[in-house]
């Protein structure tokens, strides 16, 4: 008879398992994945969670009998039936509540169940055809830095606190009275002094006493004891302690259909993870306009809708406005994503450029506006619309050299591009500072 | 420090249990184990697990160490979203065929719990494994753990040289075709643990052997020497072969030596568990009636606190908790219910049996003491024959069985026997039908291999009461089976006692 602990065994024994399942239902739990992203709001884009999937596609089949044909079924429980009574099929499923279920259990349509925050993620990500490098960046959080956090008795040796160590080591050796060297050195000289002289036995005797009792509480009580050894306490602390605002505009006339919404959803999903990542705080605001800008919640901004003409410059001054009063620049790092399908009211371009040019872009981290488009009118044949008005007005301001990132948006691959600006100055930023 | 010296004869109190408190829960259960019921069984490894590592366990079907496939992760994940949501709990142990006989124990159990789940399965399973003559034959207690050391080795060995893409494959199919990697009838004795050195050896031999469906050598065709031919190339091949992996295995033409390994794998574990599934219903009940009988004892003797044993009855009427068939909790016939019933019955009849009892099991009615009846029972039966030995006319009234007809040409379903004088025995026949696997099973066969032509493989389904398989999925089998193959593979559905053809299923491997 052995009694074994196993609970301390590593655990995750059953991940290469649940790898192998995932990649091979990669494709039914992508498309899950994208239908509860599609579902939730931009913050919770990150948590994992509970996904289901249709079950034909992961079934493991075997041989088993169909309907039809003689079956017997023996049951317990009889209350009213004799040998020979005949019994009404019930309506549904062969064979009556007597039917084994079937090796799957319960015959289920779907298959539920969780994914971490980790897989989620990464499933999102593959959808948008991420590159692994911008993937790897999104998905690890930040490495800590290491700060100093008090003392701790255990340690590595090169953390060792001399000062710290050594007042415990003072303290203790003053509360139990361990003599000074120097009171030894003054015993020792003074016997050595009376050494010779007559009649002065009896005092050396005494003094002899002493510097024995003295010596042996000096060679008992030690100089450093274990107990006085200190060590510098570090604790990890999330790098960046910044706070950001992420701003989403959008056109919410009748022109931008759900699906062009959807494109711009992911846009800003994307953006917020990427946010989330780098800043400890991260808020967002959602502006939406038509004709008349206002802020909005979520679930307005995606949904609700509104109908009138288009002018562009009336978001802006919301945000310029929103920006004064609540997110000085000088506290906040300001993130701005607009999303259109391009129109503005003939004659607003010029407002809208000024009010970029002189109030947003300069406090603005980053600006990026999406031109979201219809799949149909990719491949067009002569591009019956030529550029619209709101590309070709910022278009004039990137080539005057204003920093923002724009880009046409007609599929979900299309997103990511426009984040390649960003990843890139990052990693110059840091190649800058290793 | 002075341990307390205890003059109570209590095992423990409250709740709380450690290693010590195990040990004399162990001890005390193995006292009445051997003094009362005179259980014969494997050395006990009581191993204690989280919550996290029981659904490990229950992903790969319950072993300790299993070779990796998605299925198993599919399970977990399956597992892990009920648990958590709380639509289900953990069973409370797993007890793995193995000597030492291993048991798990959650870390959650109370003390009694423990206790019950040690009487449970580190005695009556393990007395079961240890006895039953099919556990005895068929599966190999000494070597399972060693062989699924080496199983999972090779299989991971696999993946690193062919790919993990490659080796899923072959497992996937293997798989679909489990139920059909058993040897039912014959069996020389088996040794897993030389299972690792005849793999080597083997594959030596397989570079020198003749593979007949290679042959190239020119035949001489006449008429009369097909009849002849047929008969040859059916003995060569073990025609016809209910085992179909171990056909595969063998026959294949087109598998690797390490194919083959693979499928060899499958029908190991395959062939492991196939007596659990014939002896599910006694092996439950053998387990509950031993845990019943060692805890009653430990609390006439002073030992377990009134409390531990209502905690302890609260989950053993539980777990016997039979719902009538009408009742929506139904699911089949709970194997713990009907067994532990049928014991208690046997030890009814051993010790106050009626008139009735005297007539039908006039060999130990009466007899007194039930443990040499059952004891004898465990060991040399199975689901089937036990039902069929010892089901009695008190047991069947007391559970109110009846016998449905469910003809799919009829409009209605016929009550064909219930709990009466004419019903006995006909009942009786019907329900140990429903735990034979030979029955519930599809009865599917290799039976000929086209060498003339295309190297079609020919199976046979042999349909019985006219149940035809699932057609959906049995070509999505047959596709796998393809795959193995690698020509075309045919399926016949025939009426046995005709030799009628009522179906047909071909299937051409993946290109």
């Amino acid at each position: 008879m052995q009694i074994l602990d196993r609970r301390l065994n590593p655990s995750g024994r059953s991940l290469p398992n649940r790898q192998r399942f995932l990649r091979r239902a990669k494709a039914l739990v992508q498309e899950a994945v994208r239908d509860a992203s599609a579902k939730r709001d931009i913050r919770s884009a990150d948590e994992g969670g509970e996904v289901s999937i249709p079950l034909h596609g992961i079934r493991e089949p075997s041989f088993h009998h169909g309907s039809g044909g003689t079956r017997d079924h023996v049951l317990p429980g009889n209350k009213e039936y004799r040998e020979g009574d005949e019994i009404q099929r019930p309506p549904s499923g062969g064979g009556g509540s007597g039917n084994e279920g079937s090796p799957d259990g319960g015959g289920e349509d779907a298959f539920r169940f969780v994914l971490t925050r980790e897989e989620f993620l990464s499933l999102f990500l593959d959808d948008l055809e991420l590159p692994d490098l911008a993937k790897r960046r999104l998905v690890e959080g930040s490495d800590p830095a290491w700060h100093r956090a008090g003392y701790s008795v255990a340690g590595t040796p090169s953390n060792l606190s001399l000062a710290r160590t050594m007042r415990n080591s003072l303290s203790r050796r003053i509360a139990l009275k361990r003599p000074r060297p120097e009171a030894v050195a003054a015993l020792e000289a003074e016997i050595a002094a009376l050494e010779g002289q007559p009649g002065s036995d009896d005092r050396i005797a005494k003094l002899k006493a002493e510097l024995e009792i003295q010596l042996r509480r000096s060679q008992r009580i030690p100089w450093i004891d274990p107990i006085d050894v200190r060590y510098r306490r570090f604790e990890p602390v999330p790098r960046p302690v910044a706070r950001a605002v992420m701003f989403c505009l959008m056109d919410v006339s009748g022109s931008m259909t759900e699906e062009m919404k959807d494109l711009a959803k992911r846009f800003y999903t994307l953006l917020y993870i990427f946010l989330q990542r780098r800043y400890k705080q991260v808020e967002i605001v959602f502006i939406r306009h038509t004709h008349e800008a206002a802020e909005v919640d979520e679930e307005t901004f995606f949904h609700s809708r509104e109908t009138g003409g288009t002018l562009v410059s009336t978001a802006l001054e919301e945000m310029r406005k929103v920006v004064a009063d609540r997110y000085p620049p000088s506290d906040w790092n300001i993130y701005a994503a607009q999303a259109s399908d391009g129109d503005n009211a003939a004659g607003d371009s010029q407002r809208t450029a000024r009010l970029l040019i002189d109030t947003i872009l300069p406090a603005c981290q980053y600006y990026a506006y999406i031109e979201v488009g219809r799949d149909g009118d990719h491949g067009m044949p002569g591009f019956p619309r030529g550029p619209t008005d709101l590309w070709r007005t910022y278009e004039q301001l990137v080539s005057a050299g204003a920093p923002m990132a724009m880009k046409k948006v007609r599929g979900r691959r299309d997103i990511f591009p426009v984040f390649r600006e960003l990843f890139a100055k990052r990693g110059l930023l840091e190649e800058a500072k290793a | 420090m002075n341990a307390p010296v205890s003059t109570s004869p209590l095992l423990y109190e409250g709740a709380d249990w450690d290693f010590a408190t195990l040990m004399r829960i162990h001890d005390a259960c193995e006292v009445v184990a051997v003094r009362d019921l005179g259980l014969d069984f494997y050395t006990n490894r009581i191993e204690i697990i989280s919550a996290e590592q029981m659904l490990d366990a229950y992903a790969s079907t319950g072993l300790p160490l299993f070779y990796r496939h998605w299925s198993f992760g599919k399970q977990f994940a399956q597992h892990e979203a009920l648990y958590r949501k709380g639509l289900r709990g953990l069973a409370y142990e797993i007890v793995i065929n193995s000597d030492p006989c291993l048991s798990y124990v959650m870390e959650e159990n109370t003390a009694t719990l423990q206790a019950l789940v040690i009487a449970h399965a580190a005695f009556g399973h393990n007395h079961f494994f240890k006895n039953n003559r099919l556990f005895k034959e068929w599966t190999d207690a000494k070597g399972i753990l060693d062989y699924l050391e080496f199983a999972k080795g090779y299989i991971a060995e696999c993946e690193d040289r062919y790919g993990e893409i490659a080796v899923e494959r072959v497992l996937d199919s293997a798989h679909a075709l489990m139920n059909y990697g058993v040897h039912r009838h014959h069996r020389r004795t088996i040794d897993l643990r030389s299972e690792e050195q005849r793999e080597r050896e083997r594959r030596a031999h397989d570079e020198r052997m003749y593979n007949v469906l290679w042959s190239t050598l020119p035949e001489r065709s006449s008429s009369s020497a097909v009849a002849d031919d047929v008969e040859k190339r059916r003995a060569l091949l073990q025609l016809p072969q209910e085992n179909v992996l171990y056909f595969l295995e063998k026959s294949a033409p087109r598998l690797a030596p390490w194919q083959r390994e693979v499928i060899r794998i499958v029908r190991n574990v395959a062939q492991y568990f196939h007596p659990q599934r014939q002896t599910k219903m006694m092996n439950e009940g053998c387990a509950t009636y031993v845990h019943h009988r060692i805890l009653n004892t430990l609390h006439r003797e002073g030992q377990l606190t009134d409390g531990a044993l209502l905690e302890a009855l609260h989950s053993h009427t539980s777990v016997i908790m039979q719902p009538d068939f009408d009742d929506p909790r139904y699911s089949g016939i709970n194997p713990y219910a009907l067994g532990f019933a049928m014991m208690e019955d046997i030890e009814r009849i051993c010790r106050e049996p009626t008139e009735e009892d005297r007539a039908w099991f006039p060999d130990f009615a009466g007899c007194g003491d039930p443990m040499p009846v059952l004891r004898h029972g465990w060991a040399e039966f199975r689901d089937e024959s036990f039902i069929l030995q010892f089901l009695s006319p008190h047991l069947m009234r007391k559970m109110k069985l009846f016998h449905l007809k469910d003809d799919a040409a009829q409009p209605a379903l016929r009550v064909d026997a219930m709990h009466d004088e004419r019903g006995y025995r006909r009942l009786r026949r019907a329900l140990a039908k429903q735990y034979d696997p030979a029955w519930t099973d599809p009865d599917i066969q290799v039976v000929d291999v086209d060498l003339s032509g295309d190297r079609r493989l020919i199976l046979e389904h042999r349909v019985q009461d006219g149940r035809l398989l699932e057609e959906q999925e049995a070509r999505q089998v047959l596709r796998h089976l393809a795959h193995l193959w690698s020509y075309d593979v045919l399926l016949r559905e025939v009426d046995p006692t005709t030799g009628a053809s009522l179906r047909e299923h071909a299937v051409s491997p993946p290109r």
